[in-house]
This record gives structure tokens, C-alpha cells and sequence, in this order.
């Protein structure tokens, strides 16, 4: 990730600037002419907009996020998915893409089986998902890795640039939940645990800066 | 009123006992925070936040902030028996009075955030322990908050008001023996908790605010320091 802003762990309640002239963004709060605080984790300061970027916690769900979950409950109109969040996610029938039987629920996806989904909406009530994009889904074959939901960005990469070395290096196809479960589908068992291990090595770092060029040295070492 | 008064471990009035903090000690909680006082040890795990259950206490309003304050068996000479106790639980209840003020809990609605405090050791002041490592851990579980919060045990010896007392100077008993203060405090000196049994004067007790406000800014410091340092790791 760029390096150009200087970025530094904030504790609650501290002041991260003072002047009259910025912003208060994500986990920060304007009182009088000082921006403060309002949680743990990394300050930034772009364009006068100041924000903190999480460094622990819970996953907290937003709208538009894909995320990966276990189907742990069928009712009469759809599923109930474990997204790792503290509210509970449903998938309507109305939002799987093709005809499904309400007698019959199972035959989509049973209790215990993986999802590829995206939040599409989230209220009182609860999240719902949907599966009627592409690349959405039940998961049929392939292995689920777990990371801290935070350090999902880090696996992710600026634009993608990490999850795709990764893709390339190992050849595997990889979707990454913004819950932190992440989907490793490969041609060989091999593959798929060694796209495994560069996931994890870059979730044990994910505080160093320039990651991307240490996974790939770390690729050239492994591959010997 | 003596000159210089001298306490038993040859500290000054307005000292500390020798103060470590940690952060991130659980690794499988979402926050994890250990204070020590002295021969006084705390830790706290944080989980959370994550649904209420049961569904009968679920505030719809605002998050709940749920505190178990427990004494280890082995953290006295003489055993105690583990499990909640009527002390315990007055503990757990004022450390979540203590905490709540600064916690913004408002954008959890229906759902609890867990806070376990445990005390390896104990040698006075561990109310006072725990409220400083639930709220290191509340900070590093990413729970949003105003504010931090430090809390330190005044004690009055006769007539003589000390800082951070422990155990020996708690069961003081000449003269007019021995108050203990407990107050906690946000980082900007605003009080959310103080109590006191035993026999003071109001002056006295505004003089005792004064102390608690200077010791807890030194605690601060101290708890802003682990956090700072923990993710060099």
C-alpha cells in the first residue's frame, strides 16, 4: 500500500490532528477544533480527511461486501447463513438465480454446506444475502481458510495487486470473504496448500509495508 | 500531621506502585489486556460484540456491556472459593458502571460485549486493576470508545491520604485506620466511578480526587504505551 501518509496507532480518545481545516472520517469524531479518536487501530490522513484503519475487532458487515459462510439453519423460504458476524444472515429463495422448490431447499444447498454470498442489504432485522451474481454461490470442492477479518485488506493487496500474485504464482483460483474466510479452489491438493500458506504469511505480516515485494521473494524461496 | 510520611514499602504519598501493562495476552479473544500494580495482577479478555442470549435481555436501543470480575483461587494465601460471590459480583457491577460512561455502544444494538476479568494475584486494589485492563482490552477489541479509562484506589492512612495503597496499608489501624477510595477516571478527568466507606472529611475528599486525577493520568500514559507497542510483535 502507498507509504506517502504517515500512519500511526491511536489509542480511544486521543487527538490525531488539530485544526480547523480537517475532517473527521471512519472511527473519529471532530470536537472543537481537534480531531479525536474513537477507536483502536491506525491513524491516516489523506487529502485532510482523517480516518482509522482497524487493527482487531469483530467483523462488522457492510452493504455490498462478499463474504463466505456455513448454512446452519433451512426455514420455509430460505437459508440461514453463519457469516462470522454477530447478526444473523439470510438467503431468501428469491435471491438464487434459477427456480428452486420450496419442498425441497436441500437440494440447493443443505445444512453444513459453504456459500459464496453478497450482502445486499442489512436492517433491523438482520443481513440478507444474495447469490444472483456471478462468481456467487454454493461451494462445491476446494479448501476455506480462515484469517482475521481485518487483515483482509492487507490480503487482498492495493487494487488486488496481492491476491493476485498469489493467483498467479500458485495457479489457483482464490475469493477472498470480507469476513476473512477466503476460498482456495486449485487443480491439485498441493496447490491449494500452498496458496494456503502465502495467504497465512501474508496475514502474519500484515503490519510490515511492502508486503508484496517480501510474498515475492517468499515465492522465489519456496519454489527454490 | 507528620512532616514526611513515611510508608511502610518507602514510597512517597503521591507514588505508584511499580505498573506493568500488556496487550493482546488471549490470543482467542477479540481483545486481551493485562495490568499489574505492584504484587497485583489483572487480566481481561474481551469478546464481542456478538448477539445477546438470552433474547429477553436484548436492549434494542444500545449495546450491553457485561463484566465477570473473578478472584483466582490462589490469588490470596488463603484459598478462596472460586465461583461468583457477593463481593464478585458488586465488582462486576461497578466495573461496568465504571467502564459504560465511555463506551459508545450505540451502534450495537441487540447485542452484548463480554468482559472477563480475572485476578492472578491479589494484593489490593484490584477493582482498580481491572477496570484499567478492561479498558485496555476494550480498546484493543476495537470496541469504539470516547475515551479511556484509568482508575486508582486513594487511601486515607489516619488522617494521612496516600496513593495507591496495598494490602498492609489497607488493614492500617492506628488512629483513625485506614479509607480506601477507589475512583476511575476518562483520560480527560471526567469521574465514572468512585466509591468510599470510612470516615473522611469533604475536604479531605476533594483533596482525594486531586491525587487520583494526577495518579491517573501516570496510568494513562502507561496503558497508551502497551497499546502502542503492541503491534510491533
Amino acid at each position: 500500500m502507498a507509504e506517502e501518509n504517515k500512519r500511526e496507532i491511536v489509542i480511544p480518545g486521543e487527538i490525531i490532528v488539530k485544526g480547523e481545516d480537517y475532517l473527521p472520517g471512519d472511527g473519529t469524531e471532530k470536537r472543537g477544533d481537534e480531531v479525536v479518536a474513537l477507536r483502536y487501530g491506525l491513524s491516516e490522513e489523506s487529502n485532510k480527511l482523517v480516518k482509522i484503519i482497524p487493527l482487531s475487532g469483530v467483523y462488522h458487515p457492510r452493504r455490498g461486501n462478499v463474504v463466505i459462510g456455513k448454512v446452519d439453519n433451512i426455514n420455509f423460504n430460505g437459508w440461514m447463513i453463519d457469516i462470522n458476524s454477530a447478526e444473523n444472515a439470510f438467503l431468501s429463495i428469491m435471491e438464487v438465480p434459477r427456480y428452486v422448490n420450496k419442498d425441497a431447499l436441500e437440494e440447493v444447498m443443505k445444512i453444513g454446506d459453504m456459500a459464496i454470498a453478497k450482502i445486499w442489504n442489512i436492517n433491523k432485522r438482520g443481513i440478507d444475502l444474495s447469490i444472483k451474481l456471478r462468481g456467487l454461490g454454493k461451494i462445491d470442492e476446494g479448501i476455506i481458510v480462515k484469517v482475521n477479518p481485518n487483515k483482509v485488506p492487507r490480503v487482498i493487496g492495493k487494487e488486488g495487486s496481492m491476491i493476485k500474485l498469489i493467483k498467479d504464482k500458485t495457479g489457483c483460483n482464490i475469493t477472498v470473504g470480507q469476513n476473512g474466510l477466503i476460498w482456495i479452489k486449485g487443480d491439485k491438493i498441493d496447490d491449494e496448500l500452498f496458496a494456503k500458506k502465502a495467504i497465512q504469511f501474508v496475514a502474519d505480516r500484515s503490519f510490515i509495508s511492502g508486503l508484496t515485494d517480501a510474498l515475492t521473494k517468499w515465492f522465489d524461496e519456496e519454489k527454490k | 500531621m507528620a512532616k514526611e510520611f513515611k510508608r511502610a514499602d518507602g514510597r512517597k504519598t503521591t507514588e505508584l506502585r511499580p505498573v506493568k501493562a500488556k496487550v493482546g495476552i488471549v490470543p482467542n479473544a477479540d481483545g486481551s489486556a493485562m495490568f499489574s500494580s505492584g504484587d497485583t495482577i489483572a487480566i481481561a479478555a474481551v469478546y464481542g460484540p456478538k448477539k445477546m442470549h438470552p433474547q429477553h435481555q436484548q436492549n434494542p436501543e444500545k449495546g450491553t456491556l457485561r463484566c465477570t470480575y473473578s478472584m483466582i483461587s490462589f490469588s490470596v494465601s488463603d484459598r478462596i472459593k472460586p465461583g461468583p460471590s457477593r463481593r464478585s459480583m458488586e465488582i462486576s457491577k461497578i466495573t461496568e458502571w465504571a467502564l459504560e460512561p465511555a463506551l459508545m455502544l450505540e451502534e450495537y444494538p441487540n447485542m452484548v460485549v463480554d468482559v472477563h476479568i480475572n485476578i492472578i494475584q491479589a494484593d489490593a486494589g484490584t477493582r482498580c486493576a481491572g477496570i484499567n485492563a478492561a479498558a485496555m482490552a476494550l480498546a484493543h477489541a476495537g470496541i469504539p470508545m470516547k475515551s479511556m479509562v484509568s482508575s486508582v484506589s486513594v487511601g486515607k492512612l489516619d488522617k494521612q491520604l496516600v496513593v495507591d495503597i496495598n494490602k498492609d496499608e489497607e488493614d492500617w489501624e492506628e488512629g483513625e485506620g485506614a479509607t480506601d477510595i477507589p475512583i476511575s477516571m476518562t483520560d480527560d478527568g471526567k469521574i465514572t466511578h468512585f466509591q468510599l466507606d470510612g470516615k473522611i472529611t469533604t475536604k479531605q475528599v476533594k483533596e482525594a480526587i486531586e491525587l487520583a486525577r494526577e495518579a491517573c493520568k501516570e496510568i494513562y500514559e502507561i496503558q497508551k504505551k502497551a497499546l502502542k507497542e503492541s503491534l510491533g510483535e
